[in-house]
């Protein structure tokens, strides 16, 4: 076997020296030519190209079609309309009653989505971190009721919302279980309150698995003589938890907030399919405000739709800078702030 | 080098020459209420063997599509070659005029006259930018076994939508059924009913207006959601100006009238079948009329297309009598060709869906005025999208019905203003 593989290795590095060769000549000329501080840009090069292409080209664009009006698609028969539209979006008498303003679906969508993340992020931080303590401890089945809660994170939206959609429409499974128990049917989706509260649910049930992984990578990062320590000293667990376990666990939970948020602000697809947005515009959000208006309308306002997707990007801008603000302050600690 | 050594270059360079010259290829973007894609398939391969140098490849998509993605695609130049669409005037400046490619322009005028200026971007326009695969009317189906059990007669031809509204609200009180009626949450199917109740659609300077007519029909049907006659679902269930049909609440007998259109017929006779008794019935009347609105698909020929000719071409196929015939019989729908229209369709469908037909294609002298005019108009759906999503929004209470009706009005002016920029 060895006498086989011995030149067969010989030929594979006779070859990789030649294909280095053929790369190393043309990279060395390069070199002479840009200079060395220079040939750094070929490396990046690439990747900068993509960025611009796909990331930083879309975002241009995105200006410029906030700045125009009209329905026409390409950018050069489309009239310059300056603020016009951020002023159609803005034009409010009160800010703290959508019916009051010239875009009333743009505000109720704005106070949905931010009702909808404070709520959603709220319980589901707090599920997921009950969930990660528990999943934490030595219970039976333990890798079992990890994967069952990691499982709605696998699902597409889409599928996730065709089986709630299942479960929640008035001739569906849970009006039919009312019904066996002689319960009159209720509206789940029909009725704002509960469209809401079933969106919400919905959300934690399909994301939460998510959350709960990153929370228990944290609790497993913390050193487990700390907790021998304080049991040494009988601290009682609500001890434990508030002394050692939620300090120790605070930059993965600020991770959780932050992501949890901007993901909520993002919020589209799964509640288009399961509500439409309705009933009414109970459960319209951003995005599917912008959508709407963008693509779905049969008079397209890509202008309108572009400028309200600005403001969606300034207020994800945002909720960033305080990730990033957080998240630096809590890896550096006190201890951090000292060595400064 | 010999004769015999050129052999395979000379194969080869016949075959590129073909392929460049004879292959050309069409693209159909097609969506089905019933069989329609199915059908036309099936005609695509008689017309390609009838005309080998045409390849025609159709693409069934979903409704939804046609409706959001094909109008982005046409706006950036892209897009199939023929689209079957339902927006017909107003993506009229993305089409073809096929005049020059069609054999006799006569023929065509002769039997499509009626809809071919549905589809023209102006009234002083006279191209010919394709054909209606159907003429659809929206109209009323009743569940008439749930009459029979409640032994309540059905209400005649004239009868006015309060009198339709009183007899299936006796008809679902007495046999339990949960809803008297209930509308496809779509401004075009309120549309009809609001144009009998007195509304006029357009004023004087022929703009969109919302008036006293639309208002007592807003009304009415602001009620009839409100009080239990309709199931708050349809129209409340979702946001926006999304499309919800009633179909399957009609065909689980959860309801006694459901308002939709001739297209649903097919869909009647294969999924409810025997189930229940159910027929169509002329449109409602009101003060000012007893109409439902004319539309319905058409297959368009798009202005990006690289084969002009062969799209021609196979409209013209399409558009021919008997092909048309063939295609209306198999597809269960109304004939929007004259000729075809006055020979009359042989339908080989059920009784029950022959005589659907019968009472749709018995409706269309009915049809109001402004019924067509609507239709025809390239800025109708800046009148029916707000419909559907403002009396949503009344109806699950979220907004007054006053208010609703104001916004649809001044959705309606911010809609066509910007597409006038």
């Amino acid at each position: 076997m060895q006498a086989v593989l011995a030149p067969l290795r010989s030929v594979a590095g006779a070859a990789g020296r030649v294909a280095l060769d053929l790369v190393d000549a043309p990279m060395r000329a390069l070199q002479r030519v840009l200079g060395v501080p220079r040939i750094g840009w070929m490396f990046v090069g690439p990747n900068l190209v993509i960025l611009g292409l796909f990331t930083f080209l879309p975002i241009v664009i995105d200006f410029y079609y906030a700045l125009t009006a009209g329905v026409q698609l390409y950018p050069s028969q489309r009239p310059y309309a300056g603020l016009g539209n951020f002023a159609t979006l803005f034009e409010c008498r009160s800010y703290l009653d959508p019916s009051s303003c010239n875009k009333d679906l743009f505000w109720r969508a704005v106070y949905n989505t931010a009702e909808f993340a404070l709520l959603q992020v709220g319980l589901m931080v707090l599920f997921a971190l009950v969930t990660a303590l528990v999943l934490n401890r030595r219970i039976l089945g333990r890798g079992f009721w990890r994967g069952v809660f990691f499982y709605p994170v696998l699902l597409s939206p889409v599928v996730v919302a065709l089986i709630w959609k299942w479960v929640l429409q008035r001739y569906g499974v849970l009006n039919a279980v009312l019904a066996a128990g002689g319960a009159p049917p209720v509206e789940w989706l029909t009725d704002s309150h509960w469209a809401f509260f079933w969106v919400v649910f919905v959300s934690i049930w399909a994301h939460m698995g998510f959350y709960t992984l990153i929370l228990l990578a944290g609790l497993q990062a913390i050193p487990p003589d700390l907790y021998e320590a304080a049991e040494m000293d009988a601290a009682s667990p609500w001890r434990r938890l508030t002394r050692i376990t939620l300090p120790l666990l605070m930059p993965s939970l600020v991770v959780v907030l932050v992501l949890g948020l901007i993901r909520a602000v993002q919020v589209f697809d799964e509640v288009f399919v399961l509500t439409g947005g309705g009933p009414g515009s109970a459960t319209t959000f951003i995005v599917q405000f912008i959508y709407m208006t963008g693509f779905a309308e049969a008079i397209r306002q890509y202008g309108l739709a572009a400028a309200a997707s600005l403001v969606l990007a300034v207020s994800l801008l945002l909720l960033t800078l305080v990730q990033l603000r957080i998240s630096r302050r809590s890896v550096a600690g006190p201890a951090g702030r000292d060595h400064a | 080098m010999n004769a015999r050594s050129l052999q395979p270059i000379l194969a080869l360079a016949a075959m590129a020459v073909a392929a460049g010259t004879l292959g050309a290829e069409i693209r159909v973007a097609c969506y089905s209420d019933g069989n329609e894609c199915a059908v036309t398939q099936d005609l695509a391969k008689r017309f390609e063997a009838q005309n080998p140098d045409v390849k025609v490849i159709i693409d069934t998509v979903p409704y939804k599509a046609i409706v959001e993605q094909l109008p982005v695609q046409l706006a950036a130049g892209e897009g199939p070659d023929i689209a079957r669409v339902t927006d017909l005037g107003g993506l009229s400046k993305f089409y073809l005029d096929i005049t020059p490619y069609v054999k006799d322009p006569k023929y065509w005028e002769a039997n499509f006259g009626q809809t071919l200026k549905w589809l023209r971007p102006s009234p002083t326009d006279k191209g010919i930018y394709g054909m209606m695969t159907q003429l659809t009317v929206t109209g009323p189906f009743v569940n008439k076994t749930l009459f029979e059990q409640a032994k309540v007669p059905l209400p005649g031809p004239k009868a006015t939508w309060d009198e339709w509204a009183d007899a299936t609200r006796k008809v679902a009180k007495a046999t339990q059924t949960p809803y008297a009626m209930a509308f496809d949450r779509s401004g075009h199917r309120f549309a009809g009913a609001a144009i009998s109740m007195g509304a006029r659609i357009f004023d004087a300077k022929g703009n969109l207006v919302i008036d006293d007519g639309f208002r007592t029909m807003a009304k009415k049907f602001y009620d009839w959601n409100r009080d239990g006659t309709m199931p708050k679902e349809v129209w409340g269930g979702v946001g926006g100006n999304t499309y919800r049909d009633a179909f399957e609440e009609f065909a689980n007998a959860r309801i006694v009238l459901y308002l939709s259109g001739s297209w649903q017929i097919s869909r009647m006779d294969k999924q409810i079948g025997r189930n229940f008794d159910w027929i169509a019935v002329p449109d409602p009347c009101g003060p000012a009329a007893c109409t439902g609105i004319p539309g319905g698909a058409a297959f368009v020929a798009l202005k990006r297309t690289k084969s002009p000719k062969e799209v021609g071409r196979f409209l013209d196929f399409l558009a021919s009598e008997p092909v048309y015939a063939e295609y209306m019989a198999r597809t269960e729908n109304i004939p929007a060709h004259a000729g075809v229209a006055r020979k009359g369709v042989d339908y080989k469908v059920s009784p029950a869906a022959r005589a659907a037909l019968d009472v749709f294609v018995a409706d269309v002298p009915n049809l109001s005025p402004i019924a067509y005019a609507i239709q025809g108009y390239k800025y109708n759906r800046a009148l029916f999208n707000p419909t559907a999503a403002r009396l949503g929004q009344a109806i699950v209470g979220e907004i007054s019905l006053d208010d609703a009706l104001k916004r649809i009005a001044s959705d309606i002016d911010e809609q066509v203003k910007a597409a006038q920029k």
